[in-house]
């Protein structure tokens, strides 16, 4: 794995004049965990919106070092993955197709093999001819981890890990989060005590929180 | 600005506006006291001293909205879409005005209130333009929302403005004054051949209506970054 | 095998669009029923040429209007404009989006020429290399500001009724000169007599897509 740097540096962000979080600063690098906690309403998710890049925040910055240069946060998408309840499927496609739709517009390639294998370690192999309208709320929730997972992310955010998901998939999510942690670096969103115990860091936005 | 500045400024356009009504138009003037008559405008000659100021003033206020809104795009600060906001409010109340001006005078001149010439459809298109500024913004509630969109729609409109330069000679034959019958003359743009004294006013009288919207717009701004204080105490 | 991000969003339109026929269809019953009130509108009447060249434009105008405006609306609705976002850049998003438009437009606008033509006999078109050098380049300009509005107003509360408010003033310079350019078809002008015409309607395009990709990433991100 190539060396990277997420730099989080300030970052503000209100709506309307109602102050959600001022001054967040972290790094994560590779082989690193970084959890973020905080009450419902805090900004957890909004905080891993900003980080990812599809959602601007009032002030500081965001910045991905890979391999020394600097990559411009329009151009991240082949270097992350996210998993979160605001991140929907094309529902008019099966799950498959939603795969390769995601591979081919991050701009990159992709194996048959590759998708099949994630399809069956998340268990809806059987259902991916399926057009993603008709899945469970948990069916979608492994289909937002196998896009998530495709290209081999360097970083992997994950807002609220366990959403929506069975005990067998819970088990799958432990074990995806334990291995990007090794090969790579994870970033997640939680209020479930269990999880913190993949992270290296914690950030707890309620404290934070000011105003 | 400064209160004596504005003192000019009242008493400066008081004299255009004097000047331009009282001022009597004579076949062969002897002075700079006395304006030439022109053949078949008469003393409707006298409108170009304010209708043309107030569409001109228009204009202008479109141009300072879409930079207000450039720099807002830029620096996300609030107070650029304030400056935008009031400039476009302005703007309107002066198209209005150069509307209807130009239509009472077209009344008289060529007989009815609209005729479709380039000038009146550049005018309209313009009020078009205002209109639909102020029903994007209606239509969005997130400050911040309003404030780009508002200010991506102006920046669209502002580069279709020179198309009008060329298309709508093209389109239609002018009527109005500065036309000439050829294809540059009947653009949105006048071009007319004055006498000295006669251009004098017009060039004071456009001079005193920029500033009269500067001042009007510097209270506007003022006015709503105290509403924009009083809601956020509220 | 990885080609341009902008294509791979223009197929995923396409693809959605035969899955969910939502805009063709609607599109189809739109340019129908209004080509058949032009019909009953004109009766046995006959009319100026200019008058049914200017139609000709209101009917694609309109039909622009009805089927471009959910372009991004769809994204909105769906929650789909955060995961588009996060695959790829505002520009290949616009650019991905505006192609798809020109596609749609051409082939509805196309549609609308031919049975205009075929249904009103009144309209004779005799230069048709001006004609449909018309169609197409209008088409394209169309497809130009219609893109950015939508994106505009897939922002706003209130979606239906806005597009046409707010596209009708930017799109009037092209409008007026594709009618021109149409009347000058029906008059069997040269070529070159409509060249100006189409140099309007070129740089038109050209100056409307270069805004659109400068100012559509402040419109589409939040
Ligand atoms: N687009 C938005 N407009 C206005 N308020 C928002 C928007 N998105 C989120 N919020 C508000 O921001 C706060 C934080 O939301 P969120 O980040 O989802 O919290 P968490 O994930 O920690 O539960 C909530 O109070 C929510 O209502
Ligand atoms: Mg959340």
């Amino acid at each position: 794995m190539t060396p990277f740097h997420l730099e989080v540096r300030n970052v503000r962000k209100s709506f309307g004049r109602k102050v959600l979080f001022d001054a967040v600063s972290f790094d994560v690098r590779l082989g690193e965990s970084f959890a973020v906690t905080g009450k419902n309403g805090s900004g957890k998710s909004t905080l891993m919106k900003i980080i990812c890049g599809v959602l601007t925040p009032n002030g500081g910055s965001v910045r991905y070092v890979v391999n020394d240069k600097e990559i411009p946060l329009s151009h991240v998408a082949p270097h992350i993955g996210l998993v979160s309840p605001y991140l929907n499927m094309y529902e008019e496609f099966t799950g498959e197709e939603n795969l390769r739709l995601f591979a081919k517009i991050r701009g990159i390639g992709v194996r048959q093999d590759d998708i099949h294998g994630l399809l069956q370690r998340f268990g809806i192999f059987e259902h991916r001819n399926k057009e993603a309208r008709f899945y469970s709320s948990g069916m979608k929730q492994r289909l937002k981890y196998c896009a998530a997972l495709l290209h081999r992310p360097a970083l992997l955010f994950l807002d609220e890990p366990t959403a929506n998901l069975d005990d067998i998939g819970i088990a799958v999510v432990r074990e995806v989060m334990r291995e990007q942690r090794q090969r790579a670096a994870l970033v997640f969103a939680t209020n479930e005590s269990e999880d913190l115990s993949f992270a290296d860091r914690v950030l707890d936005l309620s404290r934070l929180k000011i105003g | 600005m400064k209160t004596a500045l504005k003192s000019l400024l009242v008493l400066w356009l008081t004299a255009v506006i004097i000047a331009g009504i009282a001022v009597p138009m004579v076949k062969s003037p002897s002075g700079p006291l006395e304006f030439p008559v022109i053949p078949g405008l008469e003393e409707k000659a006298r409108n170009i001293f304010f209708h043309v100021p107030m569409a001109w003033t228009s204009v202008l206020a479109f141009f300072m909205a879409l930079y207000s809104g450039v720099r807002y795009l830029r620096s996300k600060d609030q107070d650029h879409d304030l400056r935008s906001v009031s400039a476009a409010g302005l703007g309107m109340m002066f198209c209005i005005l150069a509307t209807v001006t130009g239509s009472v005078w077209a009344k008289f001149n060529w007989g009815s209130f609209w005729n479709w010439d380039p000038r009146e459809t550049s005018i309209f298109i313009l009020l078009l333009i205002y209109g639909a500024y102020f029903v994007l913004r209606s239509a969005v509630e997130d400050e911040e929302k309003r404030a780009t969109l508002s200010a991506v729609y102006s920046i669209i409109a502002g580069v279709t403005v020179p198309f009008f330069v060329f298309v709508m000679p093209r389109i239609m034959s002018g009527l109005h004054p500065g036309s000439l019958g050829d294809e540059q003359g009947s653009g949105p743009v006048v071009q007319m051949n004055m006498a000295p004294n006669m251009l004098v006013l017009f060039f004071a009288s456009l001079a005193g209506f920029t500033l009269l919207y500067l001042w009007m717009l510097s209270l506007r701004v003022r006015t709503a970054r105290l509403e924009a204080v009083t809601n956020t105490i509220e | 095998m990885v080609t341009p991000i902008p294509y791979q969003v223009f197929v995923k339109e396409v693809a959605s669009e035969f899955r969910t026929r939502y805009a063709l269809n609607a599109l189809l019953m739109f340019v129908v029923t209004t080509l058949t009130m032009v019909v009953f509108s004109l009766g046995d009447n006959t009319v100026p040429y200019e008058i049914l060249s200017g139609m000709l434009w209101i009917v694609i105008f309109f039909s622009a209007m009805s089927g471009l405006s959910r372009t991004f609306v769809t994204e909105e609705e769906r929650g789909t404009s955060l995961t588009l976002r996060l695959l790829t850049s505002a520009t290949n998003v616009y650019i991905g989006k505006f192609l798809y438009n020109v596609v749609l437009i051409l082939a509805m606008s196309v549609f609308i020429a031919f049975a205009y033509r075929l249904i009103i006999d009144d309209f004779v078109v005799r230069s048709s290399s001006i004609f449909w050098t018309t169609i197409v380049l209008g088409g394209i300009g169309l497809a130009a500001a219609s893109t950015i509005l939508a994106a505009i107003i897939a922002k706003a509360n209130t979606k239906g009724t806005l597009f046409p408010v707010l596209a009708f003033p930017v799109l009037l310079p092209l409008l007026l000169t594709c009618i021109r350019a149409t009347v000058l078809s029906v008059e069997g002008a040269f070529f070159s007599e409509a060249f100006k015409d189409f140099q309007i309607l070129v740089s038109f395009s050209v100056v409307m897509i270069a805004a659109s990709v400068i100012v559509f990433e402040y419109v589409w991100n939040d």
